[in-house]
């Protein structure tokens, strides 16, 4: 297979709180035959706090990465973070819709962004440019005790004129990513619920109060645990889950995992090396039963050469059953 | 609500002004309630999204800069996705809160604290640092123990750095910071 290349942009989140993304995103990245560079001494996107302070100014602290980038000749650019993809989208509307926005934006800045530079979520890239049948290809492990919710959270699809992918209501690449790597998908009603987002630490009831919502919904619809594509919808679902409980009265015990750990698992990588550890709600028990595809083929084929005698059995008894109704 | 009488309030200038720096028009709105019915944080808010709308379609510059909704909105996009009239309502959310700001009108303290907690971490590093933001803000607001109850689960899995990772360029991020700043007190 060819590499392709595309630039990566892992925000502040992924070298901390959110390593674990880090670590499987570029794993299965590198499976699927895509080659990362990194932006040389990339900066922080400026994130939520920035556009509340001033619209230009947000733009400036995005579009400081985003020339960086240019200045590479790469035009798509990965962002694994929602909020740091979201960001960089809005600079880049803004700028190419108005030229005076640009140049105000770019009177900030020391080396001028061209709006060369398009932001897209690692699910778009593996949707749109990998595709599901390179995805399902590369699958060597079964996970059959894996039932999965997809919780997308707001801003990867909305609002839709920026986002630009899949459906702001019901989005679908996730549960198709998913499905492609053989893992029982949910039909979730949440999936675009907002989780509180950065109002953690600021208003940690409201932001339980929210979660327990997305918790509640993914156990009702039968998930034994969440896909997330949000360092922030994790930290508040995962490393808050205790404090839902505690504030909440609940009893959660659902672990909430990143589509590219799923993926890394499905393609063999051990849980190890996906991080898997770093989850605060352990997915061990849901892991454990992962097996070789081609040793679950066998297991199948002989459970289905077993069953047969038996099926034919029962076959006989429902005649005789239908002889003695006659 | 209370009533409100609009031949005395309506300050026309408001309008203009929230007109001009969102882009948007709000006379657009027809007071459907889809953006509060799909707002999550509704709930919480004083005004939900719609009366905001309508408050700022009557020109009530007080009653919107000094509600807790402006600042309570996480700009999830749920309204702004769902508006028939195509209203860009987070934005209009959005640019209601930065004039808020800029007057100096806080309703919601720590909310704003955390953001500038965050924005000066990112200015004196060129990243943010988790730690660093989470000990100033408890520092700061006098939540001394917010959040103390992640720590040890954060650091037991690694999940937290201790020390800020600092770039080269963070003078380049700070002179983006300072140039605002100038721009600003040259307008005013």
């Amino acid at each position: 297979m060819t590499e392709r290349e595309y630039a990566y942009y892992a925000g502040c989140s992924l070298e901390g709180t959110a390593s674990e993304y880090d670590t499987s995103l570029r794993l299965v990245l590198k499976m699927l035959g895509i080659s990362l560079r990194e932006p040389e001494d990339w900066s922080c996107c400026g994130s939520s706090p920035a556009h509340t302070v001033n619209h230009v100014f947000a733009a400036a602290l995005a579009a400081r990465n985003l020339a960086i980038v240019e200045k590479t000749g790469l035009q798509t650019l990965i962002t694994p973070c929602p909020s740091c993809m979201m960001v960089f989208k809005k600079a880049q509307h803004g700028m190419t819709k108005s030229e005076s926005f640009k140049q105000e934006v770019n009177e900030l800045l020391d080396e001028p962004y061209g709006c060369g530079v398009i932001a897209k979520s690692a699910l778009q890239v593996i949707y749109e440019d990998i595709g599901l049948d390179a995805v399902a290809e590369k699958v060597a492990y079964v996970l059959p005790d894996l039932k999965i919710a997809p919780y997308y959270g707001c801003i990867l699809n909305r609002p839709p004129d920026i986002a630009q992918f899949d459906d702001p209501e019901n989005p679908v690449s996730m549960d198709k990513i998913l499905k492609a790597v053989g893992v029982e998908v949910c039909d979730f009603a949440f999936k675009v619920e907002c989780c509180g987002a950065a109002f953690g630490v600021p208003k940690r009831k409201m932001v339980n109060q929210l979660t327990y919502k997305v918790l509640s919904m993914a156990q009702d619809c039968g998930a034994e645990c969440i896909a997330v594509a949000c360092p922030l919808c994790q930290q508040n679902l995962d490393l808050r889950q205790d404090q839902v409980n505690r504030t909440m009265g609940s009893s959660f015990n659902i672990p909430i995992i990143y589509f590219s750990q799923v993926m890394g698992l499905a393609y063999g990588y051990s849980p190890k090396e996906l991080a898997m550890d770093k989850l605060i709600v352990s997915a061990d028990h849901l892991i454990r039963s992962r097996v070789p595809v081609e040793e679950f083929r066998k297991v199948q084929e002989a459970e289905a050469k077993k069953k047969k005698p038996k099926t034919e059995k029962a076959g006989t008894k429902e005649e005789t059953t239908t002889e003695e109704t006659k | 609500m209370d009533a409100i009488n609009l031949t005395k309030s309506v300050n026309w200038d408001f309008i203009e002004q929230v007109k001009k720096e969102s882009g948007q028009n709000p006379s657009f709105c027809y007071q459907c309630g889809n953006c509060t019915a799909g707002c999550p944080y509704t709930h919480y808010f004083d005004y939900p999204v719609s009366q905001v709308m309508r408050l700022l379609q009557t020109g009530q510059k007080d009653t919107i800069l000094n509600s807790r909704a402006i600042w309570l909105c996480a700009t999830c996009e749920s309204c702004t996705t769902r508006c028939p009239c195509e209203i860009d309502v987070a934005h209009i959310m959005d640019t209601l809160r930065i004039i808020a700001r800029r007057e100096g009108r806080v309703s919601e303290k720590d909310i704003k604290l955390f953001y500038d907690t965050f924005l000066d971490s990112m200015k004196q590093f060129g990243r943010m640092y988790e730690m660093g933001v989470l000990l100033s803000y408890n520092l700061k607001s006098g939540h001394l123990l917010a959040g103390a109850d992640l720590g040890p689960k954060a650091l037991g899995h690694g999940k937290i750095h201790f020390l800020p990772i600092k770039i080269k360029g963070r003078d380049k991020v700070a002179q983006i910071f300072e140039r605002f700043i100038k721009k600003v007190k040259k307008h005013d």
